[in-house]
Formats: structure tokens, sequence, C-alpha cells
């Protein structure tokens, strides 16, 4: 049915896609499996028409096709599901379906004629939505079903879905499962992107394990298992090692207990956590993106809105759940966020500039606690220094943050925590977007901060990271911590496992 | 009641449907464009580019239609300017708008002065050749057509779809930036029109800034009437009230010496709409992809 | 050299503008280089064009810099015009009511009497602080609309220009006007609150010129826009405010506050035009007075950068096209001085359509800001 070769595709310096070589047949789940970044997604875009390749064909039915847009794709019967609803929430489901296929003349919308069919389609794979209803006013499960139809309604014989059930319920996964299966039976053949094993297992026919842009690995669903999947997509050439003593943990600094977070949409966020990090002590979190650990570090740091925060945390026996962000930097929490182009940085600002941002009220930044004017020279010697200490280069205070490479923007960021002199750290994907060099740089400087006696609380979605730097490892899965390994110890499959939802079958 | 004062009610009336006939020409248009998702404060300068070229080629030719015609061109003509402006090189939508209305208050001014000798205004049109009805019949079949444009035809849908979700929009197959410039040159067309209804119909010559401020309150109208046809046809009905009653009250004298000021009254639309956005009265939502250009990702 | 890359843009801008504004003017039947000529000439002549033109640039220093600051915080401005209206009319409030003046019908009772009769030493800095603080309030409310409610600013800004000049105009109508006097104007301030002409210290300019001691005010206020922008914590969480909202959250800032405060200074900033028309120009409130101030000041401080320096160039530009207009309405058949406002808007769409010249997008940050 779909064939990609040879498909290769830069975006600026990241290979995203080198040499893909996927086959779908016709009639088939087909899952393509990864951990994040690995290309998947990359890859089926690409497909779609959303994004062209640089290089490598499209077979559609066995022959090369062109498609530069989605339009393209649409013709050739391939539909998409994003991964981020493309609906309308104040248009109803049936004018969402026909955008931009309406029936009908020029003059007038045929909406009836629309609702009819849609009702048809729906009937047929019992989808059971109502074409009258307002998007907006769908759970996220009926959403993505307007989705499916609206690939439906196309004639789309391709169904390509972007992670379909990162935002579903565990009932509402079943239910899907089952719409999927009914489509294969109806001749449809589908592709699932996912990083969740248990649900590859459970649906698909084939699988194609990616990893960094390559696909590494082409099987039957029958003829393997959760164990080899998960080696494949996590495996590494070169194992990462950081070379540190063991920790001596002291006194407990952060107490979390029954923490929860809420989050707009009403799935997702932090679900009744409870953990204590101590003093000298890394505690890592593994997690596939997404499942709760954004919101529990922000969360933390005081970046929540407080009515969605519930439970209680502590930093060193105070009370803090509610806190303001300024308050706990001032109670010695520095954070290292995730996006460090969203959270962490003032791109346009200049180096020293940002070498203050959080601490900027106060001294040194100001003469006194109450001062008004920023000691400029003072910031700027202080500036100097950091890039100095932290090898940021090129090594000029004057420059602006943006001119920096990803490496030496969180080498940046990195140093302007530390000077902080924390009692916690909170830190997020240190190494995300981060080329090798800067890397270990940044784990010395973590394991350094540790042995200094201060807690470190760290989130990574690259478990060689966690594994590598965390002296006691908690797994999260939908929002809750679902175990905790010794990750001297403990193998990736056994992580990759819990991390993906499977631990619970295996325990079993 | 006495025939006088069901004389007056009835020129009340008239007035105030006459008051809110140019607001209610420009609210659509700025309704069709920030339904489409792109900001128009200009309507004040496209009124402006509309009320001068149909008086000038009104006093021309000697037919108000062909004026009333060459009013929509100048006001799409000065539109397509805002268009590329915002859609192709992604200008803030609010100060490229902001330079339309400056423009518009020099243009018409520097013209008439080559063309006419005059500061700014052009000459008298005779009664004869005033179009005092044409446009507020446009204006009122407006609604009703544009509500069925919005809500029952491919167009509309597409509109309302790009104006809200453009990458939406884009993944189903429409092209969102064509849909854009039918949607502020359509603006430019009815302010256009509310212009030439200012020059060639409430009075008989255009006279310098003769907008003032009528494209704000159409505006405010439109915000008042959450993007809506209808609700934005009442907004201007109460507008063009307000407006009336303004007049009448003019200098009229309360017991003693005291004038009624009619500073207050002039007032009443804009705090009403601050009073409406703030969301103290109802919730006026707007487009959501309203003054964000649409850039593709690639 | 830095200098020189932030200074390339907005010449190139100017001189696009002028070209198209030439050929407009072609159209019109004259000649471009011959209009351009007087408007240069006339503008720059001792003493009455430079004098001018230094009068002229005044008030739009003060709303380019209002609109400068609002800029940097990620907020536009569109209300600087309502903001001095309301400053303006306040400054005369207080150098009337302050300054023991009597605004009386001939014969009739007194429609306002004073409060109390300050000297200049006590009147000039109240006065000037009324300005400040009325155009400051003002700016505020539109801040705290979007702080509190998430309303947009340029929306209300829109709808408070007309509000502002609403109020200004009934009181000056009915309890500050002369009773008979044909033009809508307060009475005549006191005395003691003028400040004076810059002709009397400067030898050759003759005091008639009403360029008056605001434009030294005016300069003092680029310094320090310069200062609280750039050299306090306030002006940098502004700025981080404006960069990168959820940047400046993460460091402690409270965004909401900033676009108060930022609103505040900017409307207290286009406050100050009210100084130099009232105290130093008219000697009392005139309806009508802005020649749109306000909106002249979003094109200087676009062309400006934002950047005092940059906002203090770009309206001496714009103070010499208003000057020289007036030769050209003068001298010139066919060109009114109306070209001025036709130079200014093709300069501002020049300038807000960057891409045109960049072939890159968003360098203003605004494209980000919330809805309408």
């Amino acid at each position: 049915m779909l064939e990609l070769r040879e498909i290769t595709k830069r975006f600026g310096d990241v290979l995203a896609n080198d040499h893909v070589n996927i086959r779908v047949e016709p009639g088939t789940i087909h899952a393509i499996v990864g951990e994040n970044g690995a290309g998947k997604s990359t890859a089926m875009r690409i497909a779609y028409g959303f994004y062209t390749a640089d290089s490598g064909d499209i077979l559609v039915d066995g022959q090369v096709r062109n498609i530069q847009t989605p339009h393209d794709a649409i013709r050739l019967g391939i539909g998409m599901v994003h991964q981020h609803f493309m609906l309308v929430e104040t248009m109803t489901v049936a004018e969402n379906i026909v955008l931009g296929a309406e029936p009908g003349s020029a003059a007038a919308l045929d909406l009836d004629r629309a609702a009819s069919e849609i009702r048809a389609l729906s009937d047929e794979f019992k989808l059971s939505v109502d074409p009258r209803a307002f998007v907006g006013e769908l759970s996220v499960g009926q959403q993505q079903r307007v989705e499916l139809l609206k690939a439906l309604y196309r004639q789309a014989r391709l169904l390509i879905l972007d992670e379909p059930t990162a935002v579903l319920t565990p009932q509402e996964v079943e239910e899907f499962f089952q719409i999927l299966r009914r489509m294969r039976e109806q001749g449809k053949t589908v592709v699932i992107i996912t990083h969740k094993l248990s649900e590859v297992l459970a649906i698909s026919d084939d699988v194609t394990v990616m990893r960094d842009g390559r696909v590494v690995g082409g099987v039957k669903t029958a003829e393997t298992n959760a164990a080899e999947l998960a080696r494949m997509m996590v495996g590494r050439d070169v194992l990462l090692r950081v070379e540190k003593p063991d920790a001596r943990a002291g006194d407990v600094v952060l107490s979390v207990r029954g923490f929860s977070v809420t989050v707009e949409t009403g799935h997702g966020g932090v679900r009744d956590v409870t953990f204590e990090v101590r003093a000298g002590e890394i505690v890592g979190v593994a997690g596939v993106e997404g499942n709760g650990q954004t919101e529990l570090i922000e969360a933390l740091a005081g970046l929540v809105a407080p009515e969605r925060v519930h439970g209680r945390v502590e930093l060193e026996g105070r009370d803090i759940t509610h806190a303001a962000a300024r308050t706990r930097r001032e109670s010695g929490v520095a954070h290292i966020p995730e996006d460090r182009h969203r959270r962490g940085l003032l791109l346009d600002f200049d180096l020293a500039e940002n070498s203050i941002l959080g601490d900027h009220y106060r001294p040194p930044a100001v003469a006194a606690r109450a001062g008004v004017l920023l000691n400029t020279e003072g910031i700027r010697r202080r500036a100097d220094e950091m890039i100095r200490a932290f090898d940021v280069r090129p090594a000029n205070a004057d420059l602006p943050a943006r001119a920096l490479s990803g490496g030496n923007q969180q080498k940046l960021i990195i140093g302007r925590e530390f000077e902080l002199k924390p009692r916690l750290l909170l830190v997020a994907q240190p190494t995300r977007g981060v080329d090798i060099g800067a890397i270990e740089f940044i784990h010395r400087k973590l394991v350094a901060l540790r042995d200094s006696g201060c807690a470190v609380l760290l989130v990574s979605a690259e478990l060689e990271e966690v594994t590598a730097l965390a002296d006691r490892l908690l797994i999260i899965h939908h929002g809750r911590l679902v175990g905790e390994v010794d990750p001297k110890t403990a193998t990736h499959e056994e992580i990759g496992l819990l991390m993906t939802g499977g631990g619970k079958q295996n325990a079993e | 009641m006495s025939d006088i004062s069901i004389a007056t009610l009835l020129f009340f009336l008239a007035s105030t449907v006459r008051q809110a006939t140019p607001l209610l020409l420009a609210a659509m248009g700025g309704l069709y464009s920030e339904r489409a998702g792109v900001i128009n404060i200009a309507l004040e300068g496209l009124m402006l580019a509309g009320a001068f070229t149909a008086a000038a080629v009104t006093h021309y030719v000697g037919n108000p239609f062909v004026g009333l015609l060459a009013g929509v061109v100048a006001g799409m003509a000065v539109a397509a300017i805002h268009a590329v402006a915002c859609i192709k090189f992604k200008a803030d939508q609010v100060v490229s708008g902001t330079a339309i209305n400056i423009l518009m208050i020099g243009v018409p001014a520097v013209v008439s002065g080559a063309v006419f000798l005059s500061s700014g205004s052009t000459p008298q049109i005779p009664r004869e050749n005033l179009i005092p009805w044409t446009p507020v019949v446009i204006a009122f079949l407006l609604v009703p057509v544009t509500w069925y444009v919005l809500y029952r035809t491919p167009f509309g849908l597409r509109l309302r779809a790009v104006g809200e979700h453009p990458e939406a929009a884009d993944a189903a197959g429409v092209n969102v930036n064509r849909m854009r410039y039918a949607a502020v040159l359509l603006s430019g067309a009815l302010a256009g029109i509310a212009g030439a209804y200012l020059s060639t119909g409430q009075s008989s010559l255009f006279t310098r800034n003769m907008a003032s401020g009528r494209g704000f309150i159409a505006l405010a109208a439109l915000i008042f009437g959450k993007w809506r046809p209808v609700q934005t046809m009442l907004a201007c009905l109460l507008f063009g009230f307000t407006d009336a009653l303004a007049t009448q009250l003019q200098g009229v004298k309360l017991s003693g010496d005291e004038e009624i000021p009619v500073q207050f009254i002039h007032m009443l639309p804009y705090v009403l709409t601050i009073v409406v956005l703030a969301g103290f009265v109802g919730h006026s939502r707007a487009p959501r992809a309203l003054g964000i250009p649409y850039v593709k990702e690639r | 050299m830095r200098l020189l890359r932030e200074l390339t843009f907005p010449l190139v801008a100017v001189v696009a503008a002028f070209v198209v504004g030439g050929i407009f003017v072609l159209l019109v039947g004259d000649n471009p280089f011959r209009v351009y000529g007087l408007l240069l000439g006339s503008a720059l002549s001792w003493p009455d064009g430079i004098g001018y033109t230094l009068f002229q640039a005044t008030p739009l220093i003060f709303t380019g810099l209002a609109v400068a600051v609002a800029f940097r915080c990620g907020l536009l401005n569109i209300g600087a015009e309502g903001q001095l209206y309301i400053a303006a009319f306040a400054c005369a409030w207080v150098a009337i009511k302050l300054g023991g003046v009597t605004v009386q019908a001939t014969g009739g009772p007194p429609l306002s009497s004073p409060w109390a009769n300050l000297p200049a030493v006590l009147l000039v800095p109240l006065a000037i602080l009324a300005a400040i603080g009325a155009g400051a309030l003002w700016g505020a409310i539109p801040g705290f609309l979007k702080a509190r409610f998430g309303s947009h600013e340029v929306i209300n800004t829109i709808m408070l220009n007309f509000v502002a000049v609403a109020i200004v105009s009934y009181f000056t109508q009915y309890h500050y006007r002369i009773p008979g006097d044909p033009i809508l104007q307060s009475a005549p301030i006191s005395e003691a609150a003028h400040i004076p002409r810059m002709g009397s210290f400067i030898p050759g300019l003759p005091e008639r010129i009403p360029l008056n001691v605001s434009f030294l005010l005016a300069i003092i206020a680029c310094a320090l826009v310069y200062v609280f922008l750039w050299r306090t914590k306030w002006g940098y969480e502004i700025r981080a405010t404006g960069a990168n909202p959820t940047a400046a959250e993460y460091g402690g800032i409270s965004t909401g506050r900033q676009i108060v405060l930022a609103m505040a200074v900017s409307g207290g900033l286009a406050g100050m035009v009210g100084i130099n028309e009232v105290m130093g120009y008219r000697y009392r409130y005139y309806e009508g007075f802005s020649d749109n101030y306000g909106f002249t000041g979003i094109a200087v401080a676009l062309l400006g950068r934002n950047h005092p320096v940059g906002v203090f160039l770009a309206a001496l530009l714009f103070g010499m096209l208003q000057r020289g207009g007036i030769f050209v309405d003068a001298f010139s058949e066919s060109v009114t001085k109306d070209l001025v406002q036709v130079l200014q808007a093709i300069v501002i769409l020049f300038v807000a359509a960057e891409a045109l010249f960049r072939g890159s997008f968003g360098r203003f940050g605004l494209m980000k800001r919330s809805k309408v």
C-alpha cells in the first residue's frame, strides 16, 4: 500500500530521517515505534505531504508518487490524524469533516447531505458521532473519532495515526482499538505511530522500530515480544557512562506527599505522587514524555497556577506547596527548565542580562535589597566568570543568547542556576539538543553539585541519561509513579516495560 | 400621542437607521476580515478612501452609482495594501491598519488639493445626484446575506475555519492566505460603500476626515456583536441610536440654562465595548487566529 | 558598528517612503525635488525653521517614547492620543484651580473658583505632575484591563481615546470655558504656570517661536527612559515580559504587574505632551490641539527601533516634515501639507512590513500578542 524508500530529511543540523525504508502492506495495522525524536512522525509527515523529503521515494500502490502537499496525499487516499487535532472547536462535527471537500454547490453548502453521509460512515465503523454536535463540546476520544471520520469522508484507504492513544484514557484506548480492527476488516490500512509497547503488541500486525532517525528493525508482531522491542528502541551502540562515587544521602530536602497537578484538558497531569529527595542524591524520574513529568517539575518550581496544585510539598520542612516562584528561588530551589527557549532564556537579551534572570531584583544584581539601579558592571563581571567557569562559547557576554548553540545556551542556564547555591535543583531534559561534549560537561557538573550536598530531581526522556546519573530511579506513567528501581542493577528492558505501562502484565 | 410626536418619532427612527448605515456597512466588512483572522482597524481609512473617491467620481461623471462603484474599487485597492502588508509580509496587523488610517487622512487631502484646489474637500454634488437610500438598503440586506454566506456556503465555512484554526484548514486542503486576501478585499469593498454613503448619501461632498471615528465605532460594534452578523447589526443600530439621540439633544436646554452634555451619549459605544471586552456582559470571543500571520511550518 | 546596523534599516525605510511619496507628488502634478527641497529648506533655516522643527518634534518625542516603552513590554499603545488629552486638561485644570484663576461669565456667577493661588515655584511642578499623573492613570486603565481580564490593549486604548476626548470636551465646554467664547478652549491658566520659551535664553531665537523648556524635558525623558529600561530592575522586568513572558514568569516576574506598570509609564510619557502644549505654548487647554501626535508616536517609535536615541532622531525627522509641510502648502500649487501624513503613513507601512526589505519575519516580537 505505502512504501518509503531511502527517505532522508534534514532540519538544519539535525538528520531527522536517515535513509528510512518502511513498507506497509495493504489491509494491515502497522506500528511504528521509537523514542521521542526517533523520526517516526517526520517520516509519516513526509508521506502525508506536510514535509517534503530531501531525497528518497514514496510509493503508493507500488508506484512512485510525488506528494508535495496534504492535498496530494488526500487524492491518493492517504489520511492522517495528527497528535494535536486539526479541528475547529467552534464548528460542528459535520462542518469540520466537510471542510475543504464540501458537498453541494459554491452557493449552497449541503450540510444535510453531509450529515447523512457522515452518519452512514459513523454507523459503518460504529463510531457513534453526532454530526450536528459542536466539536468543542466533545470529549477527546470523540474528537479523535471526528478526525477518523474526516479521513474516511475523503475516502482514505490508508490512515496514519500519530500517537493516537496519548490523549485517551485506558477505556477509550480499548474502544479505539476496536474501531481500528473494524477498519482493517473493511479493508483499510492503518499506520499507528506510538511508543507504547503494550499497545503495539495488542493491535498491530507488523512493527517497524526507529531510533535516531534510522529504521533499526522490522518484524511481525506475532514473532516478537516487549523485551525485544524495548531493547531495539532504547539500545545504544555506545553506553553512556558517568563516573560518580556512591551517593552519601543526607537529610530530606524535598518531600512531596499526595501531590497532584490537574491540567486543563482533564487528561494527563500528575496524580497523587509521593516521594522524597535527600541532600546529596540525584533522584531520577524516567518515563515516556507527556506522562506528567513537565507538570511535576513546573509545579514544584511554582510555575503552575495554585488552584491546579493539590497535596503537600515541603522544602526542608517548610510548606512551599503554593509558594510563588520567587519565594522558592529565595529558599534555594533552582530550576533548569526542559524548554530553554520557552522558559529558560530571553533569546534577544545578551548573556549578561540572561545571567541574572530570576535574581535581577536583589544583590548582587542591584546594590541593595531595596536598590533599583542594576549594577551593570558587577553583572557583567559575574557573567564573565560564569561564562568561564561553565565554558560557554563564544565567551562574549554581549552576545544575544540567540547567537549561541543549544549546548552553550544550556551551560549558561546551568551556570546561572548553580550560582544560586541551591538546596534543591529541579532539572528537566538537561541535555536535549546539546552536543556530545557539552553533555559530558553537564553531567559532571550535576554530579559535582550533588556531591556538594544539593538535592537533585532529574527528569529526562533519555533513559540512558537518567540511569547513568540517578542514584534512585522513579518511573512515571500516566502521571503516577509506577515503580522505583535501582539504576545500577535494573535493566533497560525492565525500566522500558514500566515506562510503557507494560510492567503490570509482566508482573502478573 | 399627537401627530407631532409621531412625526418626531418617525424622524428619529429614520435618523437612527441613517446613522447606523455606515457603521453597519463597515462592520460587515470588518466581520469578513476578522472572521478570516486579519485584524482590520483600517476600516476608518478604507471608509475615507471610498468616501473621497465616490464624491470625486460622482462630481465628474454625474452618476452616483458610478461613484459608488468607484468607491468600492478604491476601498478594495487600499485594502489590498493592508492585505499584502499583513499576509505576504507578515506585518503587524494593528500597525499596518494604523498606517492605512493615517495614509487616508493624507491622500484625499493632497489629491483634492491638487485636483479641486481645496484643502481637503470635493465640490458640492447636486441633490439629484445623491444616493440617500441605496446604501441603506444594501447595508440591511447585507446582514442576511452575510449570515448566509458565513454559515451556509463553502466560502463561509472556509473563512471561519481560516480565522479559527488555519492549520486545520490547511491540513484539509484550504489555501489559507488566499481566503484571507479575499476577506480583506471584501472588507475594503464594503467599507468603500460605507464611505460612499457618507459623501454622496448622508452629505453632498467629501470633507476632510469625514468618517470622524465611524470606522472605530464599526469595529466596536463588531466586537459588541461578538463577530456575528445579526448581533453586529443590533449593535450598529444601538450605536446609530446614540448618535441620533446626541444630534437631537445637541443644544437642548434642560430646566434653567443647563444644556444636556451630549459628550456622555457619544461616549456610550466606546464604554460599552470596553465593558463587553472585559467580559462583564456576556463574553465576546474573538476568532482564535485573529492577528496571527499564518506561517507554514516546513 | 552596532549603531550603524541599527540605523541602516530605518534609513532604507525612510528613503523608500520618500521615493514612493515622490512618485505620488509627480502624479498630482508637481516636481518632487522642488517639493522636498522646500520641505527640508524651510525646516532647517535659522531661526524659524529649526525653532519650529524642534517645537514640532517635542510632542513626538514624548509620544514616541510612550509607544516605545509599551512596545518593550510587548504592548501596542494606540491610546497615547487619549492619554495626552486627559493629561493636557489635567495640567490646565491644576494651573487654573491652584493658580488663582476664576472662570467667570461676564457679570454672571463664577463657573469655577480657584482653590489656591500658588507661586510658580509650586505651581509649575504641580502642573507638570498633574500632566504626568493623569496620563499615567489613563494609560494604566487598559493595562489593568489586560492584566486582569485579558482584554486586548489595542481595542481598549482605541476606545479610551474617544472616551478621553468626550470627557475633556465636556469639562471644557461646560465648566472651564469662558462663556461666550466661540472657540472650545479653557480659560487661560495662571501666568505662574507658564514655562519659559527657549528664545528667552538662546540668543538669536525670537521668543515668538513657541519652542519651550519642555523640549529640554523631552531630552531628559529620553535619558530617563533609557536608564529606566536598561539600568533598573523595573525596566529589566518590563523588557523580560515583552521579550518572553513565560521566561519572565520562570524568573519570578509577575507579568500582569509589568503590563500595568508599562502602560502607566507609557501614559505618563504621553501625558508630558500636555506640558508643552498647555504650559509652554497656548497657556490654556485647547480642544483638538493634538495633530495626531499619539498616532504619529507609533511611527516615531517604530522608526526609532523603540530606543530613546532612535525615538529622538525619528521625532526630529517627523518634526521637520511637520514644519516643512506648512511651507509646501504655501509655495506649491498642487501639493498640500498633507503630503506629510502620506509620507508618515508610508514610513510606518515600510517599517511594519520589514520583511519586504529583510526577507525575515517577526523581529518586533509582536506576532505572539494575545488576541483582540
